[in-house]
């Protein structure tokens, strides 16, 4: 923290971005941004992905869409992003306030070996989605920004991405349950109630 | 020139009713969000879901985004449909296996290329890998030829997919959409 040109350590991004996240409901890309969201606490109201790499984003579009009175927020890893980046240009169209795209931007795959994604030769995500028409989206690289962006999807006021740069360091696993069942029946459960038991 | 042969091939030589049909289905199976690519056989379902207040139509760049999206209004409790040409199922296959691991419902209405009366060599693989590979990855596969039946193989497939959990496709064939010739088009 001493250091004001230290990369920010992903745990602690995750972490504030989740503080007293109240009903807030999170969509977390493969790999990393998975164990990190874990790491912070297992809940109901995250939905961590396992694969479906380059989804995270338009899952977070529909369940906004489909839950407008709730704070959706995505965490999801750059290699994750970059593999559907035609979904910025989605999202940018249908612009739901409810919904916050953050970034964990490592400049690497991390998952696979820490090889190089095309952010760490200067591609410029937030770049990409400004020109998609998401009007809040910025780079990130204080926590005090941190801070700013976790109650800009905290509040929910416009659709918001932000390309969190962060050390590509290997963190110890921590993992959610894996089965997708018991995630999407213990999320619809916390979310619609013991209704979405029944058809 | 090319533009005009395209816009001539999109429009329908004579009025089917099926698109109607499925409409109205798909309004009494509870959709709310359609996701789509266009496709010319899907023109007028889409113009009627366009003005339609109560279902959101999103314009993906791609099929798999519709497959990650309806997963995400599934999460929040809506139904959703995917409407896209077979070239696209091509596009979704890995993305499929969020609905197929999560049992979750998926309804895909797929109009076929590449199955009968193609003039389009660029079609066929994938037109004829349609049904192999969506069967490949755990989706269940209905395929309708014949224009009367349109709407109940939609509504069989909605049942299925809303009641059982499980991602469905209907595959409408080039028998029902009736297959252009381009070269004709061309010509005139
Ligand atoms: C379709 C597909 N391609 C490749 C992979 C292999 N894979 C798993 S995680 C990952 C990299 C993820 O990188 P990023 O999103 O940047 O997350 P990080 O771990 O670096 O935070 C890759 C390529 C996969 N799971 N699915």
């Amino acid at each position: 923290m001493s250091n004001p040109n230290a990369l920010l350590h992903r745990r602690d991004v995750v972490n504030e971005l989740l503080r007293d996240r109240a009903d807030l409901l999170v969509i977390a890309g493969l790999g990393a941004p998975n164990w990190d969201v874990s790491a912070a606490g297992d809940h109901p109201n995250n939905f961590p992905l396992w694969g479906a790499m380059g989804g995270a984003s338009m899952i977070g579009l529909g369940l906004a869409l489909a839950q407008p009175k709730r704070k959706v927020l995505v965490i999801t890893g750059d290699g994750e992003m970059l593999m559907n980046v035609g979904s910025l240009a989605t999202i940018g169209v249908e612009a739901p306030k409810n919904l916050t795209i953050a970034v964990l931007d490592n400049e690497r795959f991390g998952e696979t070996g820490m090889q190089k994604t095309p952010t760490a030769s200067g591609v410029d995500l937030a770049g990409i989605a400004t020109a998609c028409g998401i009007r809040t989206s910025r780079i990130v690289r204080t926590m005090t920004e941190v801070a700013e962006l976790r109650d800009l999807a905290h509040e929910g006021r416009g659709t918001t991405f932000a390309q969190v740069k962060i050390n590509p360091e290997a963190l110890v696993f921590v993992m959610p349950p894996a089965d997708g069942v018991i995630l999407t029946t213990r999320f619809r459960q916390s979310v619609l109630g013991d209704e979405a038991l029944f058809n | 020139m090319a533009e005009a042969a395209k816009s001539r091939a999109e429009a329908p030589e004579r009025l089917p009713t099926w698109p109607d049909e499925i409409y109205r289905v798909l309004k009494d199976a509870g959709i709310r969000q359609v996701a789509m690519v266009p496709d010319a056989g899907h023109s007028r379902l889409i113009r009627s879901f366009e003005a339609d207040p109560e279902t959101r139509v999103v314009t993906l760049t791609t099929e798999e985004e519709g497959v990650a999206m309806l997963a995400g209004a599934w999460l929040g409790g809506e139904r959703g449909v995917l409407l896209l040409q077979s070239s696209g199922v091509g596009n979704c296959i890995n993305m499929l296996s969020l609905p197929v691991i999560c049992h979750m419902p998926l309804l895909m209405i797929v109009t076929m290329r590449g199955d009968w009366g193609e003039f389009n060599p660029w079609q066929i693989p994938m037109g004829q890998g349609t049904r192999p590979s969506l069967e490949a990855i755990g989706v269940i596969v209905n395929k309708v030829d014949e224009p009367h039946l349109v709407a109940s193989t939609v509504q069989g497939a909605a049942n299925l997919a809303f009641n059982t959990w499980k991602p469905v496709a209907v595959l409408i064939g080039q028998r029902v959409l009736g297959a252009k010739n381009f070269k004709e088009l061309a010509r005139k």
